[in-house]
């Protein structure tokens, strides 16, 4: 069977690194990276609402920011928010409202900022999963983590993880999935493309277990950065 | 079948089972789904009888009925003040609560009895479950506090600054031969000596980065001592 363009096998995700604590004025931050995309988030709040008049008094709004960098993408990139920067911000935000306990906090606002500062195919899959241990860094209530990796179909085979060049790929089907493990829950599933019902099956477990993956990382990432200190 | 899957100190992650079966009950920072016991927070996991709990290491102060705080006045208003206590939320302290003798609101200065910037030290009355947050100052040991200056800890870290039945609070007095007083949203007013106030500011920032170790007492207590002798 004919491999990966980088050598890697269908099930096999680029390897990760995940550091909690990296923004010292946040109230919670993380750093993901993944192959060569780098996503840094930081929590802030809960805080006041500004402007006042989007306050709940029964519970806390979420705002959610990515951005992605002129210098993440090989041809720069106009800086500032544009149509895909706001969607993604709403898309992350979907996918993480579902695991965040906002009644424990009325009447605040959770801002969570995510930038990019590499850019290699699955962004808004490193952002999501950098942004769930930013918001647990932050001491915020999560009812569950979230873990995020993106599926495809590139080449007639079902893989996991896609890089910039199997993207680019003619035909190539593009599924960024979130995934809550405890809850069992997919938080978010997009599709770019086609794909038959037994391969989006084949796809989405493919995910779920990679998912867990993540998950695994994310955890030892949360954790080491307290026992470190502690000797 | 109950059994508990975490040792006592450990590191969770939201969303990690904490025990299973109905023997263990939830209390804050934990929760039930089925028969088991999930963290809902990042933090330590402690155990009291049945009841498990996660103390979590980061994070606002979340106000309690009762609880002894210090704050800074951040507003005057017509009939009373607002006071900063480091929570996502101002609190309010009416007039009533908080100056003894008859105030004429007409003709009253507020400023006279508390000013911008004051430091005083008020008793939690009431916090609704939309989180408004009533002070009270009916107390012969609840005051304004002159002088001095507030220096912060995360909440979370309080009962370590001040050590069983006060002792390491008593320690930190002792050598420094300043005075201290630290309110339960970890705002500390501190008075006296500038360089007990640094040496007490280091042991703050000490406790703060350890304290979830053992032998904490000790490890300050050589601090101190090393802090004194070079003066």
């Amino acid at each position: 069977m004919s491999e990966r363009p980088d050598g890697r096998k269908f099930d096999e995700m680029r390897d990760i690194e995940a550091k909690v604590g990296v923004i010292k004025k946040a109230n919670g931050s993380a750093m993901f990276r993944i192959g060569k995309t780098i996503a840094i988030a930081g929590v802030y709040g809960p805080k006041e609402v500004h402007p006042k008049h989007m306050e709940d008094p029964e519970k806390a709004i979420m705002k959610c920011y990515y951005n992605m960098y002129s210098f993440s993408v090989p041809e720069r990139k106009r800086p500032g928010p544009d149509r895909r920067s706001i969607e993604i911000g709403m898309v992350m935000k979907n996918a993480l409202l579902p695991v965040v306990n906002l009644k424990e906090y009325p009447r605040t606002a959770i801002e969570v900022f995510v930038n990019i500062i590499q850019a290699d195919a699955g962004t808004r899959c490193a952002a999501i999963s950098a942004a769930s241990m930013a918001l647990a860094d932050a001491g915020i209530s999560m009812k569950d983590m979230v873990s995020s990796v993106a599926v495809g179909h590139v080449n007639n085979e079902v893989v996991v993880d896609l890089n910039k060049e199997e993207e680019d790929v003619e035909g190539t089907t593009d599924m960024p999935m979130a995934y809550a493990p405890r809850m069992n829950k997919i938080t978010l599933l997009q599709l770019d493309g086609k794909i038959s019902k037994e391969k989006l099956k084949k796809a989405i477990s493919l995910g779920m277990k990679s998912c867990k993956k993540v998950y695994e990382i994310q955890k030892k990432a949360l954790k080491e950065k307290y026992s470190n200190n502690g000797e | 079948m109950s059994k508990l899957l975490i040792k006592e100190k450990e590191i969770v992650i939201p969303g990690e089972k904490i025990a299973e079966g109905m023997d263990f009950l939830p209390s804050t920072g934990t929760f039930r789904e089925g028969e088991s016991i999930y963290a809902n927070k990042l933090g330590l996991v402690e155990l009291k009888n049945h009841i498990t709990k996660v103390v979590s290491l980061k994070g606002y102060y979340m106000p309690k009925r009762g609880d002894t705080v210090i704050g800074i006045i951040n507003y005057i208003g017509y009939s009373g003040w607002d006071v900063n206590i480091g929570a996502p939320y101002d609190a309010s302290l009416p007039v009533g609560e908080a100056v003894k003798e008859r105030v004429d609101l007409l003709r009253g200065d507020m400023s006279r009895y508390f000013n911008l910037g004051d430091v005083i030290i008020a008793n939690v009355f009431n916090v609704t479950k939309s989180k408004i947050i009533k002070l009270s100052m009916r107390d012969y040991s609840l005051k304004k506090l002159n002088g001095g200056r507030v220096i912060k800890i995360s909440p979370s870290k309080v009962p370590r600054l001040i050590g069983k039945s006060g002792s390491m609070v008593g320690m930190i007095k002792e050598y420094t031969k300043c005075d201290i007083n630290i309110g339960q949203n970890g705002f500390i007013w501190i008075n006296g000596p500038i360089e007990g106030q640094y040496l007490i500011e280091k042991a703050v920032n000490l406790i703060e980065e350890k304290a979830h170790t053992s032998g904490l007492t000790d490890r300050v207590k050589q601090m101190l001592e090393e802090g004194v002798k070079n003066e």
